[in-house]
């Protein structure tokens, strides 16, 4: 259990290194998001970091994941070395634009893209001055810092990410690869903030590959606003393979207007302890909301996934499927939930959440809810917790496949239902190679890199 | 090749098998026939390793090695086969991953290379001919929404994939209607060989009609009460097993 007095302290160091750094941390922000930085400070004094006792995060030890020395960097770095010769990430078939992130701030991107007229990719310090009018609207709009500690400190500390603008009418075929990279040579700690909006009638698919280059322990808390103009369209994929010494705090924000259809599908493969939190709010008649998680967990790793999902406006659907498979002493924990406001009326909501535990010590809290205000719904939700079928393993056995194939046959056919949602076949592919190798225990980054992950 | 000595096996201490003797030589047909829960599912599962039955005595040869010491896939590699009475649904596994996949495991075992893809198709499209088999099936996942008939027909299909030395087939018959019935025993009757054996567990004389028995044993509370020719069956079918408790002197 958490330590009181030592979440107190982390805060208390938390609000002096801002107070020290503030200079430096407004340098290179334009004056709308110093001034959210402003509010959101103000709010991460009063809120600080979440503790066990708010439900949502009771399997979350933040005192323990933020104690440390981790360092910060206040400014941005003179990169020595060049990264994008250690970068052959794309499988042959994945044929995408590279964007890579080091650190959580924007590095570079293949110049010798064309994208569509209008497109803005590139890093959000340079692109929210640059492009003002894109971003003020909607800056911590929808991340809302004020009774969020996480997002708060975020929008406190964030001063580079992602900025992706896809305008009206614009389709873009080829994925859009973000690779964040986190390299350091001591423990290291980062707020990346990304921005994505496609606009009305766009879309867009966008592949997330979080990787760790160095064994130090890593602590991200990064936040992404995602807003979907009517009928835009937006999937994002997002492998995340860390060291096992790293947590990851993931906050997406998402808002939908009429018409518009959002993909989250998280592939958790590596890392030490993860908490992806998913709000979306179907803002808009008509939209649709697909958020699928798979998580292969093992030794001591934890993962926390928190969905929101608010319908807002009525006649919209959402699904969310998320998979696990938990061995040696891995936690898990899953916490849905699925807001019907009283005007939501013809809403399609559906949810489930299917866990392996391949050991006694491996663990998962699952915890489905619903809250439904309007009257003319359609809701399911379901969890499970269960083990590998004993009478398909000896089926499978005595049809001469040794136990072990088995096994990874049958962890495989469970978690592909997941993977099978990837409606973009490269990566599906390249997502199918990267689960089965996980499964075997192998090496599992992503196979044709050549950076060593880990 | 199977010699079954005082076999005595059960689930959570409780004895099933109370010492069952049972010879089989190559090329041979044996029927185990008995009345509900006398054992027979139990033998079955015992012969193919599964662990949920403790064995607490005698032995079971299977060409000459020491069958109980065997972990199920090795029984199987060497040619043990196990008709299951109730064929297990596993979804998001296909046939032909899982065919494909037991298929090399036994090629392997004997030293030979995997087969080629198309190799493999090629002897899926054969086997599925030979068993009737709807093609359909075996796009599917294993099992998986099969009806009755059709899962028992898949394995038939899975034993004419793999050749077994040794076919044990747990009540293949029940729940089948009498064209079904005829697929299946025909599939079992063409992949007869002089080299391979059989051992039909069935309730009914029914499917004896299509395969044609060497030997008819009877099993009852755990033991084999009586052992004969084909005629046995008959006399069972027309007497009932009400005749083999008097013989024993129950009532």
């Amino acid at each position: 259990m958490e330590n009181i007095d030592e979440i107190k302290t982390i805060n208390e160091e938390l609000t002096g290194l801002f107070q020290e750094h503030v200079h430096d941390i407004r340098k290179n922000s334009p004056e709308f998001i110093n001034a959210k930085r402003e509010e959101a400070f103000a709010d991460f004094k009063k809120l600080g970091l979440p503790s066990q006792n708010i439900e949502e995060y009771r399997y979350m030890d933040f005192g323990k994941l933020f104690k440390g020395n981790y360092t910060q960097l206040y400014e941005p770095q003179k990169l020595t070395v060049d990264f994008s010769s250690l970068f052959k990430c794309n499988v042959p078939e994945l044929d995408s634009y590279i964007i890579v992130l080091v650190n959580g701030r924007y590095y570079r991107s293949d110049l010798k893209f064309k994208f569509p007229k209008g497109v803005l990719i590139g890093g959000l310090s340079q692109l929210s001055k640059e492009h003002p009018e894109i971003m003020e609207t909607y800056y911590n709009k929808y991340a809302g810092s004020e009774n969020n500690g996480l997002a708060a400190l975020n929008t406190a500390f964030a001063q580079d990410g992602l900025f992706i603008y896809i305008p009206k009418n614009t389709e873009i075929e080829k994925p859009i690869q973000i690779i964040n990279i986190l390299v350091y040579e001591k423990d290291f700690m980062v707020h990346p903030r990304n921005f994505i909006m496609a606009d009305d009638s766009s879309s867009a698919k966008i592949v997330v590959c979080d990787h760790t280059l160095t064994p130090w322990k890593y602590l991200t808390n990064s936040v992404t606003e995602i807003i979907l103009g009517n009928n835009a369209r937006l999937d994002i994929y997002n492998i995340q393979d860390e060291n096992n010494s790293s947590a990851h705090i993931n906050s997406v924000f998402v808002n939908q207007s009429s018409g518009s259809a959002f993909v989250s599908n998280i592939a958790s493969i590596h890392g030490g302890t993860i908490r992806n939190n998913i709000h979306v709010t179907l803002d808009g008649e008509r939209s649709e909301a697909n958020i699928f998680g798979l998580y292969l967990t093992d030794r001591k790793q934890h993962i926390d996934n928190f969905t929101f999902v608010d319908h807002a406006k009525p006649n919209c659907v959402s699904s969310q499927l998320y998979k696990g498979v938990l061995d040696d002493e891995a936690t898990g924990a899953f916490n849905g939930k699925i807001l019907v406001r009283k005007d939501a009326q013809n809403t399609n909501a559906f949810q489930k959440n299917n866990n392996v535990l391949l050991t006694n010590e491996a663990r998962m809290n699952t915890k489905p809810q619903l809250e439904i205000y309007a009257d003319d719904v359609k809701c399911s939700h379901g969890a499970t917790v269960g083990q590998i079928n004993e009478d398909a393993l000896f089926y499978m056995r005595s049809r001469g496949i040794s136990e072990k194939e088995a096994r990874l046959m049958l962890m495989y056919a469970f978690a592909f239902e997941v993977i099978g949602k990837i409606n973009f076949a490269p990566l599906q592919e390249r997502i199918t190679d990267l689960v089965d190798k996980r499964l075997r225990g192998e090496l599992s980054r992503c196979s044709n890199c050549v950076v060593n992950c880990r | 090749m199977l010699t079954i000595k005082n076999l005595k096996a059960g689930i959570n201490g409780k004895e099933i098998l109370k010492g069952i003797d049972i010879f089989v030589k190559e090329g041979e047909v044996h029927a185990i026939m008995g009345p509900n829960g006398s054992g027979k599912s139990t033998l079955a599962a015992v012969l193919a390793g599964r662990e949920l039955f403790k064995v607490t005595e005698g032995e079971v040869s299977y060409f000459g090695k020491n069958l109980l010491e065997m972990k199920p896939e090795n029984r199987a590699r060497a040619g043990i086969f196990l008709g299951f009475q109730y064929p297990i649904e596993i979804p998001g596994v296909s046939m032909v991953n899982f065919m494909r996949a037991a298929v090399n495991e036994h090629r392997k075992f004997r030293g030979l290379n995997p087969l080629s893809s198309s190799d493999f198709l090629k002897l899926m499209r054969e086997k599925k001919e030979l068993v009737e088999i709807d093609s359909k099936l075996t796009n599917r996942s294993v099992n998986e929404g099969f009806s009755g008939g059709e899962k028992k027909k898949n394995e038939i299909f899975q034993m004419a994939m793999l050749e077994p030395k040794l076919a044990i087939l747990d009540e293949t018959d029940s729940g089948l209607d009498i064209d079904a019935l005829r697929v299946v025993a025909n599939g079992v009757n063409k992949l007869k060989t002089k080299e391979n054996s059989t051992i039909v567990i069935t309730h009914y004389q029914r499917l004896l009609d299509y395969i044609v028995p060497d030997f008819v044993h009877v099993l009852y509370k755990g033991r084999i009460v009586k052992s004969a020719g084909k005629e046995l069956a008959f006399e069972l079918e027309e007497k009932g097993y009400d005749w083999i408790k008097k013989e024993l002197g129950e009532e």
